[in-house]
This record gives structure tokens, sequence and C-alpha cells, in this order.
């Protein structure tokens, strides 16, 4: 275990770790452009030069000491780059002194020549990693009065990424990226010196399903996206931290919003599950649903329509048309969209209060959108933990998906609750669905269900709820809300831009639609009271709590304790994984 | 007990308690400012022109190829009444970015100018117009077709920055 010094400060770290990652365990940031935790060394940008040396030692073996008695150290000839030296015992290291803080001057000063300074222009502005040390490391002026070099400003890597040859700063992260994680080698630098710039090989077009986090980790605005070009500077949205529910993974991501509107996804660190990265299926995929053809409050059928109702209305409807069937007359279909939260007062409003054993859930299964990395065949982020809160098919008693399409036309199923999910998307199920008595539906978007549905009753989608998802490794995730509902506004914590906070009545940019929806387990337990059920769950933490209290496998877990870790695994919540050092290449700043 | 007096009863002296005499001089400044030239102006029929230096309504610098803006935002973040709202879109002239909604809600701004000095296009500046009347809040939310004035028209507050900025 080398002992080195950073700074003055004493660390132990292991042998074989170069200093910049030493450091970073230490919570010492090292500043660097090319190199990135998740990829291999390259060593190109020289940002991360820092100064190093040795104690020096006399003829005797002893130390050599000053007249104050510290040790005398010898520094290296020259600076040594941090990204690609390895620790050594006793190794001194001086990452803010004279020469090193010229060195980056000098290298920050190099890398601006050729830098078009369009910041108003770039949508990685207020991000940037170039900007920040631009203002940390930088003289604030230019001696270059020559031409600039000028490159292609706008070309299309592949189909969700832009380039701009121009801001390019030659790090290679994106050429490692495609070369090592995305596994689809078809990046590279092309001509020599300052006319040095990022091609495509001819023929090839950067399609992979993982493409779009270069833009991520591309340490300017040399990469964008394509979809989310312009639309928005990142201080104007905030982040939430979120989970992606696009398949069975549980990437962490980052929510972007403005103006209660979705504008883009991000991934965030958790090295126990997606490390850095999502796929742009997610990216492009999982924010369109909340924004648009969204059901914004509870509807029931009257005639061929389904008029807009309120919430007392809809669920006295709902409970007054179940009522009138046999619990065997009645099946209740959980969904793999929903949290824990959700799905657990499903089964029990299921069991015990319509005291039906027909209870079952419809898979989303997609062996074509299967890889070896990220993306897994279940599209729903929470089939294994819907099974453990009880959402699940009782085989002695019961019917299953398999059955019900059966059932109906047999009439032995008349009425059926469905939470969240669009069944009738399966035409087996539309056409089965169009002869039962009686639909109650929980949907936060319009869709073939709904067109069916006599009661709506309108249902946040992942962006507005709290609550815990649990994905393929039985990981338990907190997922909170980043999008207002008329019912969530004004809850604690919620994140919100600026133009979110201050707008007024006669702002126009003010004016995103607070949708009355609400999470799906307060809807049920509306109804439960109807039938007398008497549940008084204040919010989710209280059903959650419920949930780690009855439930063997979630015994141990808490809200806060989620958060903290990054999530946890079923049963084992006494010993949670490491959260270790989460690396964040380069974010908005708290402002 | 320490009381400090300070009455009007104090304060004047015989002349002026009698009060008569003082009518008279007081008369006598309103007779004498009758025969000076009047510092009012007949606004509407006269109105004053304001130099480069006046912070009237903000607007947006046109030119002759289109608006200098590029819809970078930095008016509507610096901007301390939140006054401003920028949505930008891309475009295929050399400068990519562009702004498809400009307002400037005259109800919120406090003609700080802050948002002129920050804009590193020159493209947002502060005119000489005073004269801002609505007979109801959506109509003081000016958009684009409001805010572009033609840069012939701005050129004494281009000087003024072009000097003291």
């Amino acid at each position: 275990m080398p002992q080195i010094t950073i700074d003055g400060q004493r660390i132990e770290t292991s042998a074989g770790k170069t200093i910049i990652e030493a450091a970073l365990d230490n919570g010492i940031n090292i500043p660097h452009f090319c190199w990135h935790p998740g990829l291999s060394v390259s060593g190109n940008c020289r940002m991360c030069l820092v100064n190093t040396g040795f104690p020096r030692k006399a003829a005797d073996g002893s130390f050599e000491r000053d007249e104050n008695g510290n040790s005398v150290i010898g520094w290296g000839p020259k600076l040594a780059i941090a990204c690609a030296t390895p620790v050594a015992e006793g190794m001194v290291i001086d990452t803010k002194g004279e020469r090193t803080e010229h060195a980056q001057n000098a290298i920050m000063e190099f890398l601006l020549i050729n830098h078009p300074l369009d910041c108003p222009i770039c949508d990685e502005a207020g991000q940037c990693k170039l900007q920040e040390y631009g203002f940390l490391h930088s003289k604030g002026q230019s001696r270059y009065n020559e031409q600039k070099n000028q490159k292609d400003k706008r070309v299309e890597l592949g189909p969700n990424v832009m380039f701009d040859g121009e801001r390019c700063i030659s790090c290679s992260r994106c050429i490692r990226f495609a070369d090592e994680v995305a596994e689809q080698p078809v990046l590279t630098f092309v001509q020599r010196g300052d006319h040095v710039t990022i091609e495509t090989f001819p023929g090839t077009s950067f399609d992979s399903p993982y493409s779009m986090n270069v833009i991520d980790i591309c340490p300017v605005g040399a990469l964008t996206s394509i979809d989310f070009r312009f639309t928005s500077r990142v201080w104007e949205m905030s982040f939430t931290d979120s989970i992606c529910p696009g398949c069975s993974r549980g990437c962490n991501i980052k929510v972007g919003v403005r103006n209660n509107e979705i504008l883009r996804l991000e991934p965030r660190t958790n090295m126990h599950v997606n490390q850095y990265w999502m796929c742009d299926d997610a990216r492009l995929t999982q924010y369109k649903f909340v924004n648009e053809n969204r059901i914004s409050s509870p509807m029931i059928r009257s005639g061929n329509t389904l008029a807009p109702t309120t919430w007392e209305t809809a669920t006295a409807r709902a409970a007054e048309l179940l009522k009138n069937y046999k619990p065997s007359e009645i099946m209740v279909i959980g969904s793999a969209h929903g949290t824990n939260e959700d799905n657990y007062l499903l089964a029990k409003f299921a069991h015990s209060t319509l005291k039906t054993h027909n209870v079952d859930f419809f898979r989303h299964l997609d062996n074509h959108f299967a890889d070896t990395f990220l993306r897994t065949n279940d599209r729903a982020p929470n089939s294994h933990g819907i099974v453990e809160v009880g959402v699940k098919h009782e085989p002695s008693s019961g019917v299953s998906m398999d059955t019900l399409v059966e059932r109906i036309k047999q009439h032995a199923i008349k009425a059926m609750y469905v939470m969240g999910d669009d069944i009738a998307a399966n035409s087996d199920f539309a056409s089965a669905l169009t002869g039962i008595e009686c639909l109650i539906v929980h949907a936060s978007n319009h869709n073939a269900t709904t067109a069916l549905a006599h009661v709506v009753l309108a249902s946040t989608t992942y962006a507005e709820l709290e609550g815990t998802f649990t994905n393929m490794n039985k990981r338990v995730q907190y997922v909170q809300p980043a999008v207002a509902t008329q019912e969530n506004e004004r809850i604690a914590g919620l994140q919100m831009s600026r133009w979110d906070k201050f707008g007024a009545s006669n702002d126009r940019w003010a004016r995103g639609e607070r949708r009355n929806c609400r999470q799906n387990w307060q809807i049920i337990q509306n109804i439960a009271n109807l039938f007398g059920a008497d549940w008084n769950y204040s919010d989710s933490e209280s059903v959650f709590k419920d949930i780690a209290n009855h439930i063997g496998a979630f015994s141990g877990m808490s809200y806060n304790l989620l958060q903290e870790f990054q999530g946890l695994t079923l049963g084992k919540a006494d010993s949670p994984e490491p959260k270790g050092v989460v690396y964040q290449s380069h974010t908005l700043k708290p402002n | 007990m320490n009381v400090t007096k300070n009455t009007e009863k104090d304060r004047l002296n015989f002349w002026e308690k009698l009060y008569l005499p003082e009518i008279a001089r007081g008369l006598g400044l309103t007779l004498k400012q009758m025969f000076k030239p009047p510092m009012t102006r007949q606004y509407p029929e006269e109105r004053w022109e304001p130099t480069g230096s006046y912070r009237g309504r903000p607007v947006l610098v046109l030119e002759e190829d289109g608006e200098r803006c590029v819809a970078c935002s930095l008016c509507s973040r610096v901007c301390p009444a939140l006054a401003i709202e920028v949505q930008a879109a891309e475009t295929t002239k050399e400068k990519e970015r562009y702004p498809v909604k400009f307002e400037i809600n005259m109800l919120r701004c406090i003609y700080c100018g802050f948002c002129e000095e920050v804009c590193p296009e020159e493209a947002i500046v502060m005119s000489k117009d005073y004269e801002l009347v609505f007979t109801n809040q959506e109509d003081a939310i000016l958009g684009k077709d409001k805010l572009l004035i033609p840069i012939a028209q701005l050129q004494d507050r281009l000087e003024f920055l072009r000097r003291y900025k």
C-alpha cells in the first residue's frame, strides 16, 4: 500500500492506481479533459499535468531535512500527467503550486487558440469543462491575433449525434467510447496538428444504440444531441434524480425539466447498475409520453364518450361498479410500470377488499430490444418488484393472463380493474375487452385500453411520482417527482428551475400544465376506503414502511437508505454495497 | 426629564408670527415665477428626445440580414425581474441559432439595462422609447414583431455603448 502526499495531505492508496485515481478516491479533483474512469487512458489533453517528486535522500540513506526539519523534495525535471503516472511509495504531488498552475494556464491557452468561443450558441455552455477550467485556470484574454482554423461545423456522425469540428479539443473520449464501450469502432482522428478533426470511417455511421453517451462525456460542445439541439439552456432546467422506466435494467438518470415539461434525460453514475451510461432509445422515447397525449383528469363514460369529472365522482363510480360483481368475476391486473408501493396496495386491495384471487400482470417482453450491455428484454422497470409485493398469479384458484381472454369470452370474468398497462394494445385482449361489462383503468396516457374503459382514473407517470422500482438484479431504487401535478406541486424537495419557481399567472413561460393526476396507490386507497377499508397512508413513504414491515425481502429498507446508497438489493438491506466515488464528468453547477 | 423643544412657536421670529408679511412674500415669489420661461412641456404635442444614455424600453437590433440575437438566453438569465423569455431554434445560417420566440413582459421590466450589459452580441439595447401604455396584461408582453427595431434607429445608443460600456 504506497503512501503518497497530495498537496500536503498524506494518502494511503493501492499500488497500480494512477495519481488522478488516487486523488479522486480522496476527494481531490485534478483538472482533466481526456481522462474518464470508464475509458482507457489516452493522456493527450495534458490538462492533468502535476508537479511530482520524492523526498531527497542523503548519501547515508537518511532523508535530507531543511532548517525547519521538513524533508527536502527533489521535484521531477518535468511535470507528469496525473492520468497516466502510477503512484509510487513516498511520492509527493503538488496540484496547486506555481509550477502546476503555470502548466495549466499554458495548456488552457493552447486549447483555446482554435476554440471558437461561440458559447452563446453552444448547447454545452453552463456545464462545459472548457468553460469551467477557462474560469479557473485561464488568464481571461488571448494573445492569439491570427486567424482561427475553420472546420466543418455541422457533421452528423450518426442519426443522433451532431459534430462541430471547431469546438473539438481532440481529447478522443468519443473515439475511445466508440471503441471500448459501444464496441462500434467507427470514429477516428484524421489530419494532423491543428488540422486534426474527427470523422467516421467512409461508409459507416455512428449509430450504436449507445451513441448518445458521447454527448455527455464530450468535455466541450463539439458533440450535441440532434434531438435536443437548442431546445433550452441547461440553467433553465431543473435536474431531478430518477430511474429510467424503459427496461428492467433501471438505469439511473437525471430528468431535465423546464416549464413542467421534460426536455431531456441524462445518465447518472451508479457503478452497480449502469456505470456512466444509458441507451439512446431511452433518451429518445422515455420523456415524450410524459409531455404529450396525457389524461389530465379522471373521466367516466357516458354513452360513447368519456367525460372529465372530479375525483370524488370517479372513485365513487368505480366502487359502485365493482360492488355489482362477485369476487370471482373480477380480474385485477397490476403493472410492471407501476412502483412497488402502487402494486403492494393493489394486491392488498384485491386480496383483502375485493377478496378476489384473480390477480396477475402483463409482461412486456421484447427479445429484439435486449443486448449484452445495458438493454434487457423486459421493457418494464419493475417486473421483479411487483411479484415480491404480491401481484402474481395464484395457480390454484386465480385466473392468469394466459387464460384471461378465454374467461372473458365465457363471461366468467365480467369486471376488470387494470392499473396502468395498455393491455388492449395486444389485439387478443382488444377484441375480448369490447365485450366486458365493467372496465376500470388507471392510465397516464390516452391509449387503446382507455378508449374501451368505463372509468378512467388519471395516474402519474414515473416522472411525477415518489416510489421505488426493483430492477432485474433485485435492486430497489428510489424515484422522486420531477414534474409537478396538482397533487404534488407543494411537496417538499421538488426540484424546480428558476422559471418554475417564480412564474406568475401572467407569465407565458410559466403556463406548463399541472395535471389533475394522482399516484396509483392514492387512487386505490380512495376506492378501498369506499369499501370500508379505512386505510390512511399519507405519502409513498408510509406505504413503503408498510412494505418494509410486512415483506421480508424489503425489511430494513427506507427511502433515506435507498437514496444514500443509490439503491439496495432485496434481502440485503443490512449489507449495502458501498457507493464508492461517484464520478460525474461535468454537470451544471448549483446556481 | 430631559426634553428638547422645537415647536413652531420657538422657530418663528416676531415678523413671521405676524403671518401677513409672509403671505405677501410668498405671493411675490409666485408673481416673479410668472414672468420666467416655463419648466414644463406641452406633452404630447411637444415631446422630449432623450440622449443615447437614456434607458428606455429594451429592443432587439435588426440588421439587414435579420436579427443579431442568437438566443443565448443570457439576458433572460440575468434579468432580475424575470421579464424576458427566449426560445431558441436552429437555422441554416452561419450563426446556427436564432430566437424563434423572444418576449419581454414590460410589466416586469425594471429598465435596469442588465440585459444590454450581458449581451455578447450587442443584440438587445435600451431604446429611447418611454411611451408604454397598455390596456391589458397580455398586450404588455412584447413579441419579436414589436421588439425588432432597424439598426439605423438605434445609432445613438450603439454609439453610447461603444464609448462608455
